[in-house]
């Protein structure tokens, strides 16, 4: 029962990492317009250079 | 607004069509355009470079999401500058207000609930893992070591996701009355302090587990139902307010542009051609024609000389024109208009949601189970302990996860399934409604058409009639002229001297002979019921061209359509006999009324649901917002007055009338669905109630009978889409 020691913390922090990144997600607006997002990686308009 | 502002800032080729002037704000350089026909990355990228490309657009970036365009500009431009810019891309836009759009309140909540949602999705993952090892057999110190990490990640994850529920049912209960929230938060309390408490004893069943997934998917209805009612919320404010409350006073031979409100009687107003009259009044001077097609349904223009009686509302079509006001403000047929809206609301039947009458049935019944089987149990055996675990046990059970999930989840499928189609549900309850209804009463101007005149005869004429028709309607940016101008394709004759007499009609001369185009009696001709526009070449007889509303698209497909699925449909329209007789049949509606007044719809409505029948009205006009309320469930499309578009549940951003029928049919189902999750939970409840009441319920068939039962919802749900 050792094994628990460690990798129950490791599950904590796991899903405590993808808490994060999710909470970071929301911060920074990525659910604002979920359709067009995914449209717009079609767009070749960009694909030399970033957008200025 | 300062003087330094330009007056008027609209292209000369809008006057004639825009009948509100948006002056060009100095602070706020955001623009918000509603796009309802883009549909994909092509869109996108066609949009975003037709607005970059436009001088004074700083940035603008497409939201296909919400069907709208976001564009920072320089000060001075204005969404009638770059609606054009669009139309020509071959995009149709809409202003949006900008002001409402700012949205950061809405915003804000939605991200604390998906914040919530997200802390207990992440909680109830890991306690779900440590519950599984626990369903797995471990036991002693190993179980109590896992309850207890349990508890000390349930406890702060619902201290937190779980507020919602908590602040609601505390509002309930301080009025005295129960709501959802109230069985939800004694169940989610109860789970965790009987859970504690074994716990701390070594017991065998804790329900931290199902606290929290309690907790999650209720959240995810939630979330889904602020979803949707954000959007529509902020799709309604954003159709907001385009009349310009402003008038052009006269004094003292000097014009100053000043707010409605100061307007007083015996004001001298100026009202410029395409311009909207502020107040009620009388013409002292000037000659043009007035457009009263929103006020009153007819499409023939009428004409203005001094001394007729007008009403605020009413389009300034070719002339300017100085009226004195009679009536300002409140007395204006405008604001009395208005008292028929609030008339019309007061007696609207007050509907109950399918949801609020699953709740009321279903709140009492939670509280009396599980207080029965406390009590029972605690008579049974006489030990606190196992009658209160079989009471949490029984709330948990019966607390309405998938009742909480099941009309959320069916309104969020079906109203993204008409966003998409192009129509925008801003009530509630409007889906539930529309699927009652039985019958279809249309308006006719503005609404089964399209409020632009259209060319009907080009046959009559010789192609030099024609070419001077062409070059003579140039000259005038009356909604005649221009469709005439638009409809003939032929080179233009040589006119000069082309003069607009406005209110008559525009005259020049052609090799010498004097011709004119312009209103039956200027031309000597005599006018018939058809609205038409005269053309006399010298001293030759007159020859008229004749138009007619053009029709909606998708008029006569809804209008088939909805006969088809044994629907009643009517056509009530303000209009003269001739043209909506004719209207009716072209579209074979066989019930119709001409010359209906606002009361004759709001009494013809309100007879039609005395009858039993449930009414759909669809209509655009001043005059219909009467009926719109007064209707079971009302429609207007966009293009339609701010006072109509409040007045309706549903509002079709499009031009195309034919997502009207599809409403209907996809309403039924999503009350069919809505029907068949309240049905599937029962069921569950049926089964899994029994079992907590007798005490046989462990924390296992807790989850999966919660997570069962929420996923079906959702699923069944999805079938929608």
């Amino acid at each position: 029962m050792q094994v628990l020691s460690y990798l129950i913390p490791i599950s904590l922090i796991l899903g405590a990492v993808g808490l994060v990144g999710f909470i970071y997600t929301v911060r920074s607006n990525q659910y604002d317009d979920p359709e067009g997002d995914s449209r717009r990686i079609l767009s070749d308009e960009w694909d030399d250079h970033p957008k200025p | 607004m300062g003087g330094e502002t330009p007056s008027i800032a609209v292209c000369p080729g809008c006057v004639g069509l825009s009948d509100t002037v948006v002056e060009p704000d100095m602070k706020d350089a955001q623009i918000a355009l509603s796009l309802p026909t883009i549909h994909c990355q092509g869109c996108i990228s066609a949009v975003e470079r037709g607005l970059n490309a436009h001088p004074g657009v700083r940035n603008a970036r497409v939201n296909l999401t919400l069907k709208r365009a976001m564009i920072e500009a320089e000060p001075g431009l204005g969404a009638g500058d770059l609606i054009p810019v669009l139309e020509g891309l071959g995009f149709e836009a809409h202003e949006l207000d900008s002001g409402a759009l700012s949205v950061t309140g809405t915003d804000k909540a939605g991200r604390e609930l998906l914040m919530r949602l997200a802390v207990a999705g992440f909680a109830m993952m890991n306690v779900m893992l440590l519950s599984v090892s626990v369903w797995a057999g471990a036991t002693d110190a190993t179980r109590d070591l896992f309850h207890w990490i349990s508890a000390a990640i349930a406890i702060p994850a619902i201290g937190f996701s779980a507020q919602p529920f908590f602040r609601n049912a505390w509002a309930a209960l301080s009025v005295r009355r129960l709501n959802m929230d109230v069985p939800i938060t004694l169940a989610i309390v109860l789970a965790l302090i009987t859970s504690l408490w074994e716990t701390s004893l070594s017991g065998e069943h804790a329900y931290f587990d199902a606290a929290l997934a309690l907790t999650f998917f209720l959240l995810a209805g939630r979330y889904l139902d602020f979803r949707t009612r954000a959007i529509a919320r902020s799709a309604a404010s954003e159709l907001a307010a385009l009349e310009v409350p402003r008038a052009i006073r006269v004094r003292d031979a000097e014009e100053q542009e000043v707010a409605v409100a100061e307007l007083a009687i015996g004001d001298l107003v100026l009202v410029r051609p395409g311009g909207r009259m502020p107040v009620d009044g009388e013409i002292v001077t000037g000659c043009s024609e007035l457009d009263r097609s929103l006020l009153t349904g007819e499409t023939l223009p009428l004409f203005a000389e001094p001394g007729l009686a007008v009403s605020a509302g009413e389009v300034n079509l070719t002339g300017p024109l100085t009226i004195r006001a009679t009536a300002v403000g409140q007395d204006t047929s405008l604001h009395r208009m208005a008292d028929l809206v609030a008339i019309a609301e007061s007696g609207r039947s007050r509907y109950t949601s399918l949801a609020d009458r699953a709740a009321r049935l279903y709140a009492p019944g939670v509280h009396i189970l599980s207080a029965f089987s406390f009590l029972g149990w605690l008579v049974w055996t006489g030990d606190m302990r196992v009658a209160l675990n079989i009471a949490a046990a029984v709330l948990i059970i019966t607390c309405p996860c998938a009742l909480g999930l099941a009309v959320p989840a069916v309104t969020t499928a079906a109203s993204g399934r008409l966003f998409r189609r192009g129509m925008l549900i801003k009530h509630a309850t409007a889906l539930e409604r529309l699927a009652e209804v039985d019958t279809v009463v249309f308006d006719k101007t503005g609404t089964l058409t399209v409020g632009v005149p259209e060319l009907t005869n080009m046959d009559g004429f010789s192609p030099d009639e024609l070419s001077i028709a062409r070059a003579l309607a140039q000259g005038s940016s009356h909604p005649l002229a221009v469709s005439l101008g638009k409809a003939l394709n032929v080179e233009m004759a040589e006119v000069s001297e082309i003069k607009e007499k406005p209110g008559f009609g525009i005259e020049g001369l052609c090799l010498g002979v004097r011709v004119r185009l312009g209103r039956a009696s200027w031309v000597g001709a005599e006018q018939g019921e058809e609205t038409a526009t005269w053309l006399r070449v010298g001293d030759e007889v007159a020859k008229a061209f004749y138009f007619s509303d053009a029709l909606r698209p998708g008029a006569s497909e809804v209008v088939e359509a909805l006969k088809q699925a044994g629907k009643k449909v009517l056509l009530l329209s303000g209009d003269t006999k001739g043209a909506v007789g004719a209207m009716a049949v072209r579209l074979g509606i066989e019930d119709w009324q001409a010359g209906a007044l606002p009361e004759d719809k709001v009494a013809r409505i309100a007879a039609l649901a005395g009858q039993g029948h449930k009414v759909l009205m669809v209509g655009d006009g001043l005059n219909d917002t009467g009926a719109l309320t007064s209707a079971h469930v009302s429609i207007s499309p966009a293009s339609a007055l701010d006072a109509a578009r409040v007045a309706s549940d549903i509002v079709l951003l499009g031009q195309d009338l034919a997502p009207i029928a599809d409403a209907c049919d996809i309403a039924v189902r999503a009350t069919l669905r809505i029907r068949e999750n309240f049905s599937i939970a029962t069921v569950y409840n049926l089964i899994a109630v029994p079992l907590a009441v007798a005490g046989l319920a462990t924390p296992l068939i807790a989850a999966l009978a919660m997570s069962a039962s929420s996923i079906t919802v959702s699923l069944n749900a999805l079938r929608l889409r």
